[in-house]
């Protein structure tokens, strides 16, 4: 293993784990709401993926999009947007109720054991061999997260539906004064985190395909931590600090010696801590960003 | 006269619920006794949770460190040493060549609970808003980490039975009600108070000269102490104990006792807990079949999970300040009477 192959599993980590971010940040943005249940949209995708395994591949892809964004719209309707007046602690144990109560959904009807979801196994196949080992899944990983990421920075900077969300995370009231419609805009956040949760899915799956339960749990929390140390309030150093964890995940996990790397998660967090301590606002939030203070 | 009344009552509420749950608990039969025991383990985490949580208004998921730190040094310290060596064989030596009295460990695992929490507090106090619940979140995955893979200091990720199980229902009640007297006595007293005022704002606090990282390290020290103590009690009434019991899913099962019962009182913490655990219980059953009156009731394997975090989520979307609504206990004429002093005067 050399360097240059550390850095490219990093990035390819980091680039999913953006996407994750991306989508914690979108709703964020512009309701104030921790999304915990971000995961269970992960998991639903990837459990749909493992029940339309023998369906051609694009229906099962589109039925796993299909699936997260409608899961995503339905608890968007029925529980966050009750949320809307409610204290950040409120909102955030609510979203981790729903979240519980999702899984619990999953162990119920599909068992603690998992599924196997063998879509796009053939990603798994070496596209380049040599010094550095290059997976097709890793190309992928790579061009899809940078395009997405660049996608949605277009849709909010680009278009009227992004100018209104953008108006909303900066000033909910005045936003809604000037015209701009909180269900519409709320609902099109969720939408798209859907739809990002199901791409994440379908990525995880190619690399990790046994889907338990807890599948979108583990990285929702790790992308959540990179939120926070980027800095929330903004969406490019949420995305940036998303692919930090992925990065460091990745990098860390293959520098340190095997015996080691079972105490891997202490050094993260540790880093975690250090973070927030010498810049609570976020590690790229602008330097005199106040500490954000919401929960 | 009234003032004193009112007080006792905030104290004698909580305090005569858990010693009710108790005393219910040691009649039953010794399967449904661990259930009651149980309910008074996790209103001891919750009330430990409150302290810190409830009076300083910033949010932690760290507390559950506190919780394992305890079980674990208690149920470590408690194996007779006699047979240590061969269950946890890679032990430092004065872990493995000590054994103490299960009461005496009750004590330190309170006592390393506090400590444990002072070292924690000392730097993330200054946190607060999101960056502290990410903080102390990144302490509890530090402390599952190392307590799962260092096998000098526990069994890493093996469990570590043959504890003595000594928490009966009177123990459990013992330390339930201590929770809550310490909780009280905090919640009243100056020290309380002054972080009570810096939780409703922050810098109007710090304007009259409270000085909120020393009065929240305070709150987080006695939380970690009284935190430390339920992990104690817990390994004791369970006899063996993994490090997976004490993460995440504890983490967030109290959490949502703490908001379900309502967070801005020590009266919404006991019955969050009580009612959340009975509940838990009493579906778990189902699932098993019980029986209501003449129909026989049986719920699939794994609906109760489902329910339990249905009712959950129902109990924020229309209660959102819990279900005491952040009051503390009262009977309803004292309430209004208070409400009416204070507009007279």
């Amino acid at each position: 293993m050399n360097v240059l192959q550390w850095v490219v599993d990093g990035i390819a980590l980091g680039a999913v784990y953006a996407l994750v971010a991306v989508g914690l940040a979108l709703v964020f943005g512009v309701m104030r709401l921790i999304n915990f249940a971000h995961g269970e949209l992960i998991t639903a995708g990837a459990y749909t993926l493992a029940l339309t395994a023998a369906w051609p591949r694009a229906a099962s892809v589109t039925a796993c999009v299909l699936v997260a964004v409608a899961l995503a719209l339905a608890t968007e309707r029925v529980a966050f947007r009750r949320l809307r007046g409610a204290t950040v602690s409120t909102a955030l144990v609510t979203t981790f109720a729903v979240s519980f109560a999702l899984q619990a959904v999953w162990l119920m009807a599909f068992g603690p054991e998992g599924r196997t979801a063998d879509v796009l196994t053939t990603l798994n196949r070496a596209a380049v061999r040599g010094d550095v080992d290059l997976r097709w899944v890793t190309i992928v990983e790579l061009v899809v997260g940078g395009a997405l990421v660049a996608g949605v920075a277009l849709l909010l900077n680009r278009t009227s539906i992004g100018l209104q969300m953008r108006a909303a995370a900066a000033d909910p009231r005045a936003a809604r004064l000037l015209g701009v419609r909180a269900n519409r805009v709320i609902a099109f956040a969720f939408l798209l985190a859907g739809f990002l949760a199901a791409v994440v899915a379908i990525l995880l799956t190619v690399q990790t395909p046994l889907v338990t339960p807890t599948f979108g749990l583990q990285i929702t929390i790790l992308a959540l931590v990179g939120v926070v140390v980027g800095g929330i309030d903004r969406l490019p150093s949420a995305t940036a600090g998303g692919f930090a964890v992925g990065f460091a995940t990745a990098v860390l996990g293959n520098a340190l010696p095997a015996d080691e790397r079972v105490f891997l998660p202490s050094f993260t967090f540790l880093l975690v801590i250090v973070v927030l301590l010498v810049r609570p606002a976020g590690l790229f939030a602008p330097l005199r960003a106040s500490a954000v203070d919401r929960v | 006269m009234r003032r004193h009344r009112r007080a006792a009552l905030e104290l004698l509420g909580p305090i005569g619920l858990l010693v009710a749950v108790g005393l219910i608990g040691s009649g039953t039969s010794a399967s449904t006794r661990e259930d009651f025991v149980g309910t008074l383990i996790a209103a001891t985490t919750v009330i430990a949770i409150y302290v810190f949580v409830g009076n300083s208004g910033v949010i932690s998921f760290g507390h559950i460190s506190f919780v394992a730190l305890g079980a674990f040094a208690a149920g470590v310290m408690t194996i007779p040493a006699l047979i240590k060596p061969t269950v946890l064989p890679e032990l430092w030596p004065f872990i493995a060549d000590n054994e103490i009295a299960s009461t005496a460990s009750l004590f330190l695992a309170a006592g390393l609970g506090a400590l444990y929490a002072l070292v924690v507090g000392v730097p993330l106090m200054r946190l607060s808003g999101l960056a502290a619940g990410i903080a102390t979140f990144a302490v509890l995955e530090i402390t599952h980490n190392v307590l799962r893979f260092w096998e000098k200091i526990g069994p890493g990720a093996k469990t570590l039975s043959l504890v003595p199980t000594t928490t009966g229902t009177g123990t459990a009640t013992i330390g339930a009600v201590i929770a809550v007297a310490v909780a009280f006595a905090y919640q009243r007293s100056r020290r309380g108070r002054l972080l009570r005022a810096s939780r409703e704002d922050g810098a109007a606090a710090q304007a009259v000269g409270v000085r909120i990282h020393r009065e929240r390290l305070l709150a987080f020290v006695l939380s970690g102490a009284l935190a430390g103590l339920a992990g104690g009690l817990l390994v004791h009434q369970l006899g063996s104990i993994t490090t997976e019991q004490v993460y995440l899913e504890l983490t967030f099962l109290t959490l949502a006792m703490l908001v379900v019962g309502g967070v801005g009182s020590l009266w919404g913490a006991t019955v969050g807990a009580v009612l959340v655990s009975f509940l838990d219980t009493v579906l778990a059953d189902a699932e098993d079949g019980v029986g209501l009156g003449p129909v026989e009731v049986t719920l699939p394997n794994g609906a109760s999970l489902v329910i339990l975090g249905v009712l959950m989520t129902l109990v924020l979307l229309l209660r959102p300040s819990g279900i005491t609504g952040g009051r503390e206990f009262g009977l309803p004429s004292d309430r209004g009477a208070g409400r009416w002093r204070r507009f007279g005067r």
